[in-house]
């Protein structure tokens, strides 16, 4: 046993695992035997101590949009190559791929009680998720972090796959993923915590040995209480600009957002907008922004009264791999800017 | 983004197509939407069809925005 190979199965998606860009994303879990895209850096990494048997792909729309199924799906193609553990991704900080992983990862522990290994942005929603599911190594937000990202995820694979315990997160290289174990320490919990409060008094660095949780919820606001006299604006995360995109948002990653007039504007047609979102296929976005701006619905609405009106300002930016932190600040000012202009209520969407 | 408009006072609904990654950012009211691609709309269907599903997601939107709620709410 002590020189068998680890088996390895790897989960990508469909573009890491070669099959196209946003629109093959709706491709259901297929295998491929062997390595593929990646899974060629980690058969490196591995060193012949553990092989990728073979590799299950999903499109990221097919499986965002049926993630019950999918989850299914995926675990069962895995486990028919009884692996000793799974890969999955790295996705960095693309949300539906992080998403997929992190769903593969319970599927995997919980049918086939095998661990998992994944790497993601820690601010992938993938990962606040999933993170008791899977190990997962920190990576940067995008594909070019992936050769940094590999040996700490082949390290751990190769542990976990021949049933070694792990040791703590920040010993091992994964991200927290929010369990407590008991374990016996030398010094008694008292004796430690006056340490830790003399080290703070002393203005010198301690460790928490329980960081308090942070959950950033925001209380709901009260109710719009009559819509028929509010001023109701449009706010989207799905890209939809004037054609050309004049003010350049980047299609990931943005580092900006923008307001457009809707003066005169009673429906979002293809030759007046686009999208420029790069995480889904376009296609359908092009062909009638609508479907991702409801101009038209909303200029009906408030003709019939059901609305007061529309603001006379759409604001838009790009969701895909954009910073919590860049998204906040926009979304910040851009709630400073409605409430200054009189908006009493807002409908936000996302792709 | 949903969540510091609630933040700054202003009632918001996030119309969204992967409601579980809006529940872990904190979204308050949800209406969940069709597909990624087209969140608020569907290319099989006839243009008139289209925006009749389009028109209801949107009142279910404006729904959402009036109903009174103490936690995180998906209006499905």
């Amino acid at each position: 046993m002590a020189n068998r190979k680890v088996r390895v199965v790897h989960y990508l998606n469909q573009f890491f695992g070669q099959i196209g860009g946003e629109e093959k994303a709706d491709l259901p879990p297929t295998v491929k035997e062997g390595p593929l895209g990646p899974g060629l850096a980690f058969t490196e990494a591995f060193q012949d101590q553990a092989e990728i048997v073979a590799t299950v792909i999903c499109g990221d729309t097919y499986f965002a949009a049926n993630i019950d199924r999918a989850r299914e799906e995926v675990t069962a193609l895995i486990g028919r190559y009884n692996p000793d553990v799974v890969l999955a991704g790295p996705a960095f900080n693309a949300g539906r791929y992080g998403t997929a992983c992190g769903a593969v990862a319970q599927g995997v522990v919980e049918t086939l009680k095998k661990p998992v290994v994944s790497g993601m942005h820690p601010e992938n929603p993938g990962y606040e998720m999933y993170r008791r599911f899977a190990y997962i190594v920190e990576t940067g937000s995008s594909a070019a972090s992936l050769r940094k990202a590999v040996g700490p995820m082949a390290r751990l694979a190769l542990k976990l796959g021949r049933g070694e315990k792990l040791g703590l997160p920040q010993e091992e290289g994964y991200l927290p993923r929010g369990i407590r174990k008991n374990v016996f320490l030398a010094e008694r919990s008292s004796k430690r915590a006056v340490d830790m409060l003399v080290a703070r008094l002393r203005g010198e660095d301690y460790v928490s040995e329980y960081p308090m949780p942070f959950f950033d919820r925001v209380e709901p606001s009260p109710p719009l209480k009559d819509p028929a006299k509010a001023r109701v604006a449009l706010v989207t995360s799905g890209g939809i600009v004037p054609k050309g995109n004049p003010d350049k948002i980047e299609s990931s990653s943005a580092t900006s957002y923008a307001r457009y007039d809707l003066s005169g504007v009673d429906d979002l047609t293809d030759k007046a907008y686009q999208t420029v979102h790069g995480g889904f296929d376009p296609v359908y976005a092009n062909n009638d922004p609508d479907r991702v701006l409801p101009v038209d619905v909303m200029r009906e609405l408030e003709k019939e009264g059901l609305i007061g009106r529309l603001h006379r300002y759409y604001y838009t930016t790009v969701g895909n791999g954009t910073s919590v932190a860049n998204a906040r600040c926009y979304a910040a000012a851009i709630a400073a800017e409605l409430k200054r202009d009189g908006v009493q209520a807002v409908i936000l969407t996302s792709t | 983004m949903v969540k510091e408009i609630e933040r700054a006072g202003l009632p918001v609904v996030h119309i969204c197509t992967i409601v579980p990654i809006s529940l872990t950012v904190g979204a308050n009211r949800i209406v969940p939407a069709v597909a990624i691609p087209y969140p608020l709309g569907d290319p099989e269907l006839t243009a008139e069809e289209e925006k009749k599903l389009r028109r209801r997601l949107v009142i279910k939107a404006l729904q959402a925005l009036q109903t009174e709620i103490e936690e995180q709410t998906v209006f499905s």
